[in-house]
Order: structure tokens, then C-alpha cells, then sequence
């Protein structure tokens, strides 16, 4: 595959919610060497353990603010597994245990006294396959907000999440219509919006394409580009195009098989801007695996 | 197989072979036979409902009214099934208070909540467990706790053997089949809501509220209704916690206060009857059945149907 | 909202506990919630306990020679368990030759011969026939069962009898064999019927060579789980096997018997307390826990056989 990662141009700041308007924004950090603009996470020689199992080992890496972050792999490298550590999704896995650190603005995210219901406000999670609420999809919207014990005008936050997941116009005319009602990618633009309607800082999603044509595929690229201005964003992705069309920062795993037993361990090889991922990878495995010579 | 491979090619030959055996005797009789296991128990069902419907036709046309409101009476001309009514009503009263809020409670806990412990499998199994246990040993433990040992607060007039007995017993009869239905319901509600409703920030009991029991809600309400219509049918239970099996006067069940008083349910209500040599009660027995079964039989089939619905929705 | 941590340049963990409120709120809701299941617990330790006093009782102060004698007459102080064990066998192996086949044989139909339209009409059938309460089958055992099938098969036999309550217990536990059954059937993956077929096998092959083999387990518990509930049954034997006060020893199951249930069932039934010689009362408790033993062995034995099912696919 030919390496045509587009340089980012940082965008004008034209979506920003009224809120952080008057939010000054280094421009010069965005784009620019992750290593000098203060990272939302830094993962501290992190492994995850599904009881016995050590699934994914001695991560460590910085990932950047406003940035789209893209983690690549083969199957079963534990993509998914680091991402749920972002925001302690994997505390719902009754055996699943992490050991080194997870630092969200230098907060440890596994400290003792953090409640894993307010990371998660913050960080917010779009999911493999869309899974709306069997409800309306004003309620959808709202559920985030209500919880949170947001009391201001709810309409107000319907339009704007709507808006920003680029779905307003197709749905504003049916907020109380079933969501399951929606085709796929418009439920998956539903879930983004969501997400974004509790204001979070950070959205990680899992593979949020998979199961969605070309065509609604782009609509969530063109939407990630949109709103990165605002949010940090993780995604995970098996389409080696997609990480190289929408990210800034790339990292790439593998898995490798242990001596003693029949399992697999996920490592992370390389982790750079996604150009030089694709472009001038420094890791044999990298390289075997962006042009598609993996296994 | 190599017998088999045809000679030749010829259509006529090879549609013969693609024919196969006319008659596979043999499949047919075992479908034969399976099928009449299945006609055998539907057809018993029939037999049953034609049997009572027909034996106590005549006294639900002749005098419903008095049939369906009148008291106890040695004799069957002017017995009535009003208290027995009365007793099954307040059981139901008393399984829906007490069994369904433990019940799905304790059926969230187990799905929702509890970690994988010992005491969460040992508490799982003795569930199945005791759903299994007979009715009449449930009677049994009815009579030790309520009837003997909480006797002066569920009855002190009458030696603990009162409808608050019964309807505590019965709640506990059917409380693991309560809480075994909703786990099931519970458990088929997918992880992606879940994750959905976690992912943005809410906690547990938020999630559970808003989107798991809601959409296990069908299920669980089959699931009650179905062992409300046990507890309404069971009758040895009621035999241990000493419902009456003669008559009871008139205002000694009929005010409210005798909640703490002798009391009788439909269930015993057939019990006596049955039993009973005079000419009379056969007829007056089967009209019993036959509004008991209208009872449970239907509370039952809106559940099945109910459950039906919406599993074929989904 | 919370301000951005990043804009603000300050996080702290405090910021991360959430409303106290909230929280507390959480796990008061999750306490009510264990406490609910385990109710479960405490009704077992209090069958348990309510039951094993008073029969402890009557087992250090009956006179064994009174545990085998000429039959189970309690109000005369003659407790001899064998009658009524003999009688909740005799009705079980009764009731099993009628739920047996009917349960397995309508389970193997549903599952593997009915098409879905027959099946979804049968189905809520059979569920129905198991809500119908059991006095109403007592009485059809008494009224039809005893006269219309079994005085036919044998005109010597009284109309109280054994082999009309085991019908009509059978009768029961059809639908609850047949729901079990079916279950672990439907439980063998399709990949299995297919590989079969695709073999150019029949359908009656298949069934009797590929699934039921596959789910032996389950057609096993299916089994022992319908002799528990017969075994356990009371009412339908209360009224159609006679012999309300006491029982000789019997092995005819043409003639009046009782059973563990009914034994129970009779003391207690009539009028106020439970009345008799000295022990009377005790005995009805030693009856009920030796019901709950053997009917508690049965139900794990049978969930050690639904598990294996449940483990293999
Ligand atoms: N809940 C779990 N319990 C036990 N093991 C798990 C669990 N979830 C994942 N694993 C194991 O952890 C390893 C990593 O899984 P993970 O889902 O993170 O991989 P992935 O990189 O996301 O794969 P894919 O690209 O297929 O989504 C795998 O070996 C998987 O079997
Ligand atoms: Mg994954």
C-alpha cells in the first residue's frame, strides 16, 4: 500500500460549542511532535491479565490531545483490550486485572479512590457494532446528560450532539421515532452523538466502521475530521487506509506467542506519527504489516 | 458406497436413483409413534377439561351468582365457593408483594451485581435447588415458622393457621421460580446496551433501571405471572399450614380484621369436596375446578402468549 | 459541565470520585439487592432447620420396633416407613411409565419432526397442561382415570388406587419432562443434524443415531428430574390412592396405598392440630425431611447431567 497519509492541517476552530469558545487554543501543539504537547494519557509499562492470561504486556506510550491516536494490529493483539483500559470499560470483565499505570492527565485512572462512572462521563466510547438504546432517539441523546445530572435544556443538547454527528437534518424530524428504526451508520452516527452529548474530553471507539458500507464509513471519517478539534479520539481500526486517511498518530501491535504455553501476548511495537508509520517504519514487523506482507 | 454409484447416466436412471424409497417404513413409524406421545397428552388435556366443564355445567347455569359468592355448606345444593375466592385472593395479594420484589431483586443481584464468588455460586445452585424442593415440604416449613413459631403475630385466634400463613408460605413456594424466570429474562438482554448506557457515564442501578429492565421486562412479568398461577393452584401446602377443611360461619371470614382469622382457599376448597360422599358435590367439585382452571389457565396462557410475542419481536 | 481538565490544566483524583450522592445511593440499591438473594439462603437454612428439630426428636425417642410393622398407622403409633416408601416408588414407576415416554417421545417430536407453525400451536399446549394445579388432576384421576381406565384394565381393582394416582401424576410430569427434554435436544448444535444429513442419512437416523446421543445427558436429568417432582407430588395421590388414616403394607397397585406426600398430607389434614399417639407430630417432620433428602439427591444428581450437556457445546 502506498503510503498517502495526509499531512493534517490544523482546522479553524468553526463547531466549537459556545461553552469553550473563549477557551484559548494552542494551535502550534496540534499536528505537531506528540512529545511536546502534554499527552491526555500516559500508559506506564501497562499489562491486562483476563485472569490467568496475560492478554496485552509493558505498554507504554503517551497519547496526544486533539489528535486522532490509531491503534493498529492483527487479530487478537488486545486493541481493544488497552482501549477498554482507557476508561475502565474492562472493570466490567469480572476477570480481567490491569498492573502499571494509566495516567489521564497525570491522574491515575486505577487509583484507589477514582470512580469508574466518572472517568467514563469523560471519556466517552463508540462501540464496534452501533448499539443504540431501544428507545427514541431523543431519549438516546439525553440518557448521558440525564444521568449526569445535567439540569440545563436538554432540546438545546439534542440539536447540537445531533448536529456535530452530522445527523440533525436527517433525523430532526423524528427525535421520538424509535432509533432502531435507523439504518446502520446512521445509528452509529447516533452513538457518536451520544457520546458527544455528555461532553466528554476524550472518545474511544472500537472498529466503528466494521460493519457499516463505504458510503457511511466516509460519513464517520468526514465526522472524526470535524470534531477532532475538540476531542481527543482513539480509535481502533483493522483498515490500514482508514488509519492512514484519519489519523495523526499511529501505533502498531502484535502479538506474540509465548514459550510455555499455546497463548498469545500483545506487545506494542511502534508508535509514531502515522506518516512515518507508513511512510519510513523503523520496525521490520511494522513495515511487513502496513504493506499488507503480515502473515 | 460404491454400490450405489449408478451405471449409467441416463435421466430416467438417475431420477429413478434420486427417488429413493417410495415408503421409509421405518422413519414413519417413529414419527408415528412420536407424534401420538405428543396427541396422547393433548388429547388427556381435552378429556380433562370436557370431564369437569361437563360435570359442573349445570350448577355454573343454574345458579352462578350464589355458586360463585356463597359460603362453605355441608350441604352441596347451597355450598359456594366465595370464601375459597376470598382465600385465593389474598394468596395472590401476598405472592405479589412479597415474592416478586425479592424475586427480581434477588435475580438482578445474581445477573447484575454479584462477582463470581463461592457465595455467589453456592447461592446460585441452592436457587435450583430449591426450586425442586415439593410443595409439601414447603407446607412443612409454612407450619414450623408462621403457623407454630410466628403463630401470635399471623393469627393469635387462631393458632397461626390463617391466609397470612398461606400467603407467606406460598410466597416462599414460589420465589426461586420467580428469581430463576427474571435471571433468565434478565440474562437474554444483550452486553451491548449495557456497554451503551456504561460508555456514557452511568452507573450501574442507572443502567439496570433505564435500559435492563425495560427490555427484560416481557420476560419477567411471564415469568411472574407464571408462578403466580402455581401459587394459586397448590393445595398441599395449604393442607400443612391448616386451612379449613369444614366450614367456616359466615363473620368469622368476612370482615377484613380475619386476615388473622380461619380462612380457606379454592384449592382446598376442590381438597374437601373431592372427599366429600354426598350426593351433589361431584357436580359442585367440577364447577370448582372449572373456575380455579379459568383462573389459572388463563393468567397462564397470557403469559405464554405474552413471552411469544415478544420473543418472536426480537 | 466540569471543566476541560486539559484547558484547565488542573486534574485531580478528586475530581474523578464523582457526586458522593450518587454513589452512596449505588451501593445502598446493590445492598438491597444481595440481601434479596440471599433470602434464598436463610429459606434454605430455615427448611432446613424447621425440619430437622422435630425429627431429630423422633428419631432418638421412637421405639424401632414401631418402624417395622404391618403398616403406617401414625395416630396408633405404627410408623412403618417402608409402606410409604414403597407407595411414593409404586406411584413413581407408575407415574414415569406415563411421563417417560409421552414427555421424551412429544420433546423428540417438537424438536426435531414438527414443523415450526405445528410447533408453535403444541408447544403452549403442553406449557398449559403443566400450570393445571393438582387437586384438579386428583380429581380427574378419581372421577375418570380410575373408573374409565383402570377398573377396565382390571375390574377387581378399588376404585381408591395407586395406579390411578401414578397416571395422574404421570400425567403431571409429561410436560415437565417434555420441557426439559426438548431443551437439551434443541441444545445440539444444528452443525451436528446437518453433518448427518449431509451424509445422506434419514431423519429418523438422525434423531436416533446423532442427536439423542448428543443429548443423553440432558434426556437423563429430563428423567430424574420428573421422578423428583412425582415422587414430591402430593395432592393427586391425597385424593385418588385412598387410604387417608393410615395405609397397610401394599404392593398392589390396584388397591389403596399412600405415599410419603400423602402421609404428610393426611396427618395434617381434618381438624385442628395434628392429633395421635405421643409422636404423631414428629413423624410428620421425619417424613419430610427424608422427602427432601432424596428429592434434593435427585435434583443435583440431574443438574450434574444438565451441566455436562451445557459444557460440551
Ligand atoms: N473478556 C475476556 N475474557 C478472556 N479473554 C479475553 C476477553 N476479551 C479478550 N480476551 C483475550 O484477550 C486477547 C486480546 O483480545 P482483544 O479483543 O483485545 O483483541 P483485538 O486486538 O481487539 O482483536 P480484534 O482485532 O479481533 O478485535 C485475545 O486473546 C482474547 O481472546
Ligand atoms: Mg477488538
Amino acid at each position: 500500500m502506498p503510503p498517502e497519509a495526509r499531512t493534517k492541517r490544523p482546522t479553524a476552530g468553526s463547531g466549537i460549542p459556545a461553552s469553550r469558545a473563549n477557551v484559548a487554543r494552542p494551535v502550534a501543539r496540534r499536528g505537531g511532535d506528540p512529545a511536546s504537547s502534554s499527552p491526555v494519557f500516559r500508559l506506564d509499562d501497562l499489562s491486562v491479565y483476563y485472569g490467568s492470561f496475560k492478554a496485552v504486556r509493558n505498554v507504554s506510550m503517551s497519547i496526544p490531545q486533539q489528535q486522532i491516536t490509531a491503534f493498529i494490529g492483527p487479530s487478537g493483539c488486545g486493541k481493544t483490550t488497552l482501549l477498554r483500559c482507557l476508561n475502565r470499560m474492562n472493570d466490567l470483565v469480572d476477570i480481567a486485572r490491569v498492573e502499571g499505570k494509566v495516567l489521564y492527565h497525570g491522574v491515575d485512572l486505577y487509583d484507589e479512590q477514582v470512580n469508574p462512572v466518572e472517568v467514563r462521563r469523560r471519556i466517552g466510547m463508540v462501540f464496534q457494532k452501533p448499539n443504540p438504546f431501544p428507545k427514541s432517539i431523543y431519549d438516546n441523546i439525553t440518557f448521558g446528560p440525564k444521568v449526569a445530572g445535567v439540569k440545563g435544556n436538554l432540546e438545546e443538547i439534542v440539536e447540537r450532539s445531533l448536529r456535530r454527528a452530522a445527523l440533525w437534518d436527517e433525523v430532526k424530524d423524528r427525535l421520538k421515532d424509535s432509533a432502531m428504526g435507523l439504518s446502520g451508520g446512521q445509528q452509529q452516527r447516533l452513538c457518536i452523538a451520544r457520546a458527544l452529548a455528555v461532553d466528554p474530553e476524550v472518545i474511544l471507539m472500537d472498529e466503528p466502521c466494521s460493519a457499516l458500507d463505504p458510503i457511511a464509513t466516509g460519513r464517520i471519517e468526514d465526522l472524526m475530521e470535524e470534531i477532532k478539534t475538540d476531542y481527543t479520539i482513539v480509535i481502533v481500526t483493522h483498515n490500514m487506509q482508514q488509519a492512514a486517511r484519519v489519523s495523526d498518530m499511529c501505533a502498531f501491535f502484535t502479538a506474540e506467542i509465548n514459550e510455555h504455553s499455546d497463548t498469545r501476548t500483545g506487545i506494542l511495537v511502534e508508535f509514531d506519527r502515522t506518516e512515518t508509520m507508513f511512510s519510513n517504519p523503523q520496525d521490520e514487523r511494522t513495515e511487513n504489516y502496513v504493506t499488507g506482507r503480515f502473515g | 458406497m460404491i454400490g450405489t454409484t449408478p451405471a449409467t447416466y441416463a435421466p430416467e436412471a438417475v431420477r429413478k436413483r434420486l427417488q429413493g424409497k417410495r415408503f421409509d417404513a421405518k422413519g414413519f413409524a417413529f414419527s408415528a409413534c412420536l407424534l401420538a406421545a405428543l396427541l396422547i397428552t393433548v388429547t388427556l388435556l381435552a378429556v380433562l377439561l370436557y370431564d369437569v366443564i361437563n360435570g359442573g355445567w349445570s350448577v355454573l347455569t343454574s345458579r352462578p351468582i350464589e355458586f360463585l359468592t356463597g359460603s362453605l355448606s355441608s350441604a352441596a345444593a347451597d355450598a359456594g365457593i366465595g370464601q375459597g375466592l376470598r382465600g385465593t385472593f389474598f394468596i395472590a395479594v401476598f405472592v405479589i408483594l412479597v415474592a416478586f420484589p425479592i424475586g427480581i431483586g434477588a435475580a438482578i443481584y445474581l445477573e447484575e451485581y454479584a462477582p463470581s464468588t463461592r457465595l455467589t455460586r453456592l447461592i446460585d445452585v441452592n436457587i435450583r435447588n430449591l426450586a425442586g424442593v415439593p410443595s409439601v415440604v414447603y407446607g412443612l416449613l409454612g407450619f414450623a415458622i408462621f403457623v407454630k413459631a410466628l403463630g401470635s403475630f399471623t393469627g393469635p385466634d387462631a393458632n397461626g393457621r390463617t391466609v397470612i400463613s398461606a400467603g407467606l408460605t406460598l410466597a416462599i413456594l414460589v420465589l426461586p421460580i420467580v428469581i430463576i424466570t427474571s435471571a433468565e429474562a434478565i440474562r437474554a438482554v444483550p452486553d451491548s446496551l449495557r456497554e451503551a448506557g456504561f460508555g456514557v457515564g452511568a452507573t450501574r442501578w442507572e443502567v439496570i433501571r433505564s435500559h435492563v429492565l425495560p427490555y427484560a421486562g416481557p420476560g419477567i412479568l411471564t415469568g411472574t405471572v407464571l408462578a403466580l398461577a402455581r401459587a394459586l393452584g397448590e393445595a398441599a401446602p395449604l393442607i400443612l399450614v391448616g386451612a379449613t377443611t369444614g366450614f367456616l360461619s359466615g363473620g368469622d371470614s368476612y370482615n377484613l380484621a380475619s386476615l388473622q382469622g380461619r380462612f380457606t382457599a379454592m384449592p382446598m376448597v376442590i381438597y374437601n369436596w373431592t372427599g366429600r360422599p354426598q350426593p351433589g358435590f361431584e357436580t359442585a367439585t367440577a364447577a370448582a375446578i372449572v373456575v380455579l382452571l379459568a383462573v389459572v389457565l388463563v393468567a397462564n396462557a397470557t403469559a405464554i402468549l405474552l413471552r411469544n410475542r415478544y420473543e418472536k419481536r426480537r | 459541565m466540569a471543566p476541560r481538565p486539559g484547558e484547565s490544566g488542573v486534574l485531580s483524583v478528586e475530581s474523578l470520585k464523582g457526586a458522593p450522592g450518587r454513589f452512596r445511593k449505588e451501593s445502598a440499591i446493590r445492598r438491597v439487592f444481595f440481601a434479596a438473594a440471599a433470602t434464598s439462603i436463610l429459606i434454605s437454612a430455615l427448611i432446613v432447620l424447621s425440619l430437622a428439630g422435630e425429627a431429630w426428636t423422633f428419631v432418638t425417642q421412637v421405639d424401632y420396633s414401631s418402624l417395622w410393622t404391618d403398616g403406617w398407622f401414625p395416630r396408633r403409633g405404627m410408623y412403618d416407613v417402608k409402606t410409604i416408601f414403597v407407595g411414593s416408588i409404586l406411584v413413581t414407576i407408575v407415574a414415569m411409565f406415563v411421563a417417560g415416554p409421552l414427555g421424551m417421545g412429544a420433546a423428540v417430536y417438537l424438536s426435531e419432526y414438527a414443523k415450526p407453525r405445528l410447533r408453535r400451536t403444541l408447544k403452549p399446549i403442553l406449557e398449559i397442561l403443566a400450570g393445571i394445579p393438582s387437586v384438579v388432576l386428583g380429581f380427574f384421576a378419581l372421577t375418570w382415570i380410575s373408573p374409565e381406565i383402570v377398573q377396565r384394565l382390571n375390574p377387581e381393582s378399588s376404585l381408591f388406587n395407586l395406579m390411578a394416582a401414578g397416571i395422574g401424576v404421570g400425567i403431571l410430569t409429561t410436560p415437565l419432562v417434555a420441557s426439559i427434554a426438548e431443551d437439551a435436544m434443541r441444545s445440539v448444535p444444528q452443525a451436528l443434524r446437518e453433518a448427518s444429513y449431509g451424509m445422506g442419512a434419514r431423519k429418523v437416523t438422525t434423531s436416533t443415531k446423532v442427536v439423542i446421543p448428543a443429548a443423553v445427558s440432558g434426556l437423563v436429568a429430563a428423567f430424574i428430574i420428573g421422578i423428583s417432582r412425582a415422587i414430591g407430588e402430593t395432592m393427586v395421590v391425597a385424593i385418588a390412592a385412598g387410604a387417608t388414616g393410615g395405609s397397610l403394607f401394599n404392593l398392589n397397585v390396584f388397591e389403596p396405598g399412600q405415599t410419603m406426600t400423602a402421609a404428610m398430607a393426611s396427618m395434617a389434614a381434618g381438624t385442628d392440630a395434628v392429633k395421635g399417639a405421643g409422636l404423631t407430630f414428629q413423624s410428620l417432620f421425619f417424613v419430610g425431611l427424608l422427602l427432601f433428602l432424596i428429592t434434593l439427591l435427585l435434583n443435583v444428581s440431574a443438574g450434574r447431567f444438565v451441566r455436562r450437556v451445557r459444557q460440551r457445546y
